[in-house]
């Protein structure tokens, strides 16, 4: 019974936060990782597009409140996230029109398109923060729990209980749909293949025949769907705040580049990586220990490896390695 | 003396508008925003010598600023010889496993030859070290915090003048700056970004979570001055009549002899507070220049040349004998250490270290505008920058007031959208910095005051 209430523990506690955060880093990794294997750029503006995607998205939620409209059990947010994502693709569309063409028409050396990069990432958090205000905003409703901890309890007979949020759900489900769908895309069709070929070598691409303007313009489009529903899916499950998503910025590309930055399967794998070392190095494993070892053994410490305020720096850490030992990421991406 | 026409106009234009603050605002305000131009004229000068000397690009400067900061509490504060006696040999003694550790992989990397065995040894060595550091540091953590955790919880320092802390803070910054260098150099420039900009991440972590060496987010307070404090001058008989001097002709018009009194106390009260400001003024000009005529000097130097070839062209230089990996380490290493100036000069001129204030908008991609905006390349370029941007990131909160009432006039005072607006009025200066960031970039790259090399 011991060794049940263990592994409910950890599934609790590590297990199935680690997942959901880890397919909200994997959904903003790949975003990463498409912009850098095809339009050859660092994008700092990562984190704020995802909030400005997740703000439409919570100005929608509002809006279609207001009107009574609801899906009962499941959050409003999911109706808003399609309205969202067009008006997200919109907007990327118009910042590569008016920003980032430009340097791309005149080939400008990569680290110039990062530095207009933190330009567009300035000006997204100004509209952000002037539209919506900086404070923390919550926009989840209907059914808060699938299990709650205490039904669960009930049902088992154990005296660890197993609490899964529906958002959680919600992330991991919507993540999979998402990913499955953009990897048939990428590897099947013919634009998604045009799409890799582009990213593996621009000058055959181009002598292909293949259209530069429409990759780079489904490539937006990608990134416009993946920044909302990454953004909106961390904004249900904990809150929106935008200097939150700007922070968040960093665990994703730390994701992007564990996973080999070009490649979108090992960017959605990094995701992982990054989400279950940052919690698996920073929980405190003391109640674990007492259920497995006999009693003469139990610990008196928390045994926690790190404490939770480095929860970041384990991610940089992690980055750090990788960079030392395996240059293109642990997922042959592109070598840099 | 034409031909520096447009720098020396740009400058007297930005000075103007720093005394125009100072006519309309208040001499206060105008002092302050100068002495902070200078403070981020110092950073961006670190930032362009890695940038526009060297093309290195580094994304870690909030990292320095904050390690310069800690600079500033480690030489000043006075030890707190109770916390010391309570936890001091535990921490010696794991500074001295850490040493040690260093040390034993250095012995690892020079004896064996590169395997996977070599590579296991290694991450044993620091898995283990630091298990161990853990278990000795642990108590001594404890009991330093413990001792008055209201007022002291750390070691302190070593109340000497805040003033070397400037030295000491461009050590610290130059030696962080070796290692990362070390480690991260020969990454692709942007990946070089990345990397510089997590490991600063890592340093704040350190410095707020650490708190028996830096108090963390309890902040120090009440640092040592270089300057005189203005209670003090309040009361000196000098400074009242150096400022009855310059008032006597406000003072005059006033015939009652008490209500002169306390117009006197009144300018005495403001005086102080703009000589204070004045000093720092005076010690930050003096960095400035010194650091302004060493780089110049640098930068027609035969290495400054040197450094052009290898950022123009890496491969040439190579060719031609240029050690470039050893040149960029050095580099490196002088830039960061001039943005750890900077942070000691920050902490010294605030009097207080908050190390939950260092966020990379304010200490990273803010002094990247300011080297953008500035032109890299340009030494003058990249203080103009510094004060170009500070103003504005400053004085962008009243012209977005002004221009949203401008704007909104025709509405009522209580319309939603107004007072939305007027709301929000300071995060237009993100969308300023933003814009002017964009249209720099498209319709002048190289900056106000563009690099100009001559040979001389």
């Amino acid at each position: 019974m011991d060794y049940i209430n263990a592994i409910v523990l950890l599934l609790n506690y590590i297990f199935v936060p680690a997942l959901a955060y880890g397919s909200q880093l994997a959904l903003g990794a790949i975003f990463v990782t498409l912009i850098y294997g095809i339009l050859r750029f660092a994008n700092f503006a990562t984190g704020d597009m995802m909030s400005f995607g997740t703000m439409v998205t919570i100005l929608f939620t509002w809006y279609f409140q207001s009107l009574g409209i609801s899906l009962g059990i499941l959050p409003t947010a999911l109706i808003a996230i399609p309205f969202a994502i067009i008006f997200m693709v919109g907007y990327m569309l118009l910042i590569d029109k008016f920003v980032f063409k430009y340097y791309r028409v005149s080939k400008s050396p990569p680290v110039q398109l990062a530095m207009v990069s933190i330009g567009v990432m300035f000006v997204t958090q100004a509209v952000v923060r002037i539209i919506i205000g900086p404070s923390d905003r919550r926009f989840f409703d209907g059914e808060k729990f699938l299990i709650k901890a205490g039904e669960f309890k009930e049902m088992t007979g154990l005296n660890e209980g197993l609490a899964i949020k529906s958002t959680q759900v919600i992330t991991i489900v919507v993540t999979l749909i998402l990913v499955s769908a953009l990897f048939w895309f990428l590897n099947k069709t013919k634009t998604g293949k045009s799409m890799r070929a582009y990213s593996d070598n621009e000058d055959l691409a181009l002598l292909s025949g293949i259209d530069p303007k429409k990759i780079v313009m489904i490539t937006w489009i990608i990134a416009g769907v993946l920044a909302t529903i990454g953004g909106a899916l961390y904004g249900l499950d904990k809150s929106f705040k935008p200097f939150t998503y700007f922070n968040n910025m960093l665990p994703i590309f730390a994701a992007a580049i564990v996973g080999g930055i070009g490649n979108p399967f090992g960017a959605f794998l990094g995701g992982y990586v990054i989400a279950f070392s940052e919690i698996l190095l920073t929980y405190a494993y003391k109640k674990f220990f007492m259920y497995l070892l006999p009693e003469s053994l139990e610990p008196n410490t928390l045994v926690q490896l790190l404490s939770t305020d480095y929860k970041f720096a384990v991610s940089f850490s992690i980055l750090v390695i990788v960079l030392l030992y395996r240059p293109s990421g642990i997922f042959k991406g592109k070598i840099l | 003396m034409k031909k520096n026409l447009n720098v020396i106009a740009a400058y007297t234009i930005m000075m103007g508008l720093i005394i125009l603050v100072g006519i309309f605002q208040s001499w206060n305000i105008a002092l302050s925003i100068f002495n902070l131009c200078l403070i981020s004229a110092v950073m961006t000068m670190g930032a362009n010598i890695q940038w526009g000397y060297a093309g290195l690009i580094n994304f870690g400067i909030m990292g320095y600023t904050a390690l310069g900061g800690l600079a500033a509490v480690l030489i000043s504060v006075d030890p707190v010889q109770e916390a010391w006696s309570a936890g001091g040999s535990n921490i010696l003694l794991s500074l001295l496993l850490i040493i040690g550790m260093v040390l034993a992989v250095r012995y690892v990397l020079k004896k064996y030859e590169k395997s996977k065995v070599r590579n296991y040894i290694i991450a044993t060595i620091i898995i283990a070290g630091i298990i161990i550091i853990r278990f000795v540091s642990e108590p001594g953590i404890e009991a330093i915090e413990e001792v008055d955790p209201a007022k002291t919880g750390f070691l302190g320092g070593f109340g000497l003048p805040i003033i070397f802390s400037w030295i000491v803070g461009a050590l610290f910054a130059g030696g962080l700056a070796f290692v990362i260098g070390k480690v991260a150099l020969g990454l692709r420039a942007d990946y070089l970004a990345i990397a510089t900009l997590l490991i600063s991440e890592i340093v704040i972590a350190i410095i707020k979570h650490e708190d028996w060496l830096t108090r963390g987010v309890k902040n120090v307070i009440g640092l040592k001055r270089p300057a005189p404090y203005e209670v003090n001058l309040q009361q000196t008989d000098w400074f009242i009549n150096l400022v009855e001097k310059f008032n006597l002709s406000k003072l005059n018009l006033i015939t009652d002899l008490t209500e002169r009194q306390a117009a006197l106390n009144q300018f005495v009260i403001e005086g102080s507070s703009i000589f204070v400001k004045l000093c720092y003024s005076g010690l930050f000009l003096i960095v400035v220049i010194t650091l302004l005529i060493l780089t110049q000097k640098a930068l027609y130097s035969p290495w400054g040349r040197m450094m052009r070839a290898i950022r123009d062209n890496e491969e040439a230089a190579n060719a031609m004998g240029k050690n470039v990996v050893k040149q960029h380490l050095l580099i490196f290493v002088l830039g960061s250490a001039i943005v750890g100036i900077a942070g000691a000069m920050l902490v010294t001129q605030d009097g207080l270290f908050t190390p939950g204030s260092y966020r990379p908008m304010r200490y990273t991609f803010l002094i990247w505008v300011m080297v953008i905006v500035g032109g890299s390349g340009n030494n003058f370029g990249a203080i103009l920058g510094g004060f170009v941007v500070w103003f504005l990131w400053i004085e962008s909160a009243p012209i977005g007031l002004y221009l949203v009432n401008l704007t909104t006039a025709g509405l009522a005072d209580t319309h939603f959208l107004k007072v939305h607006l007027i709301e929000s009025v300071p995060y237009f200066r993100f969308l300023m910095m933003g814009i002017g960031l964009l249209l720099i970039m498209r319709y002048r790259p190289k900056g106000i005051l563009p690099e100009k090399i001559e040979i001389k």
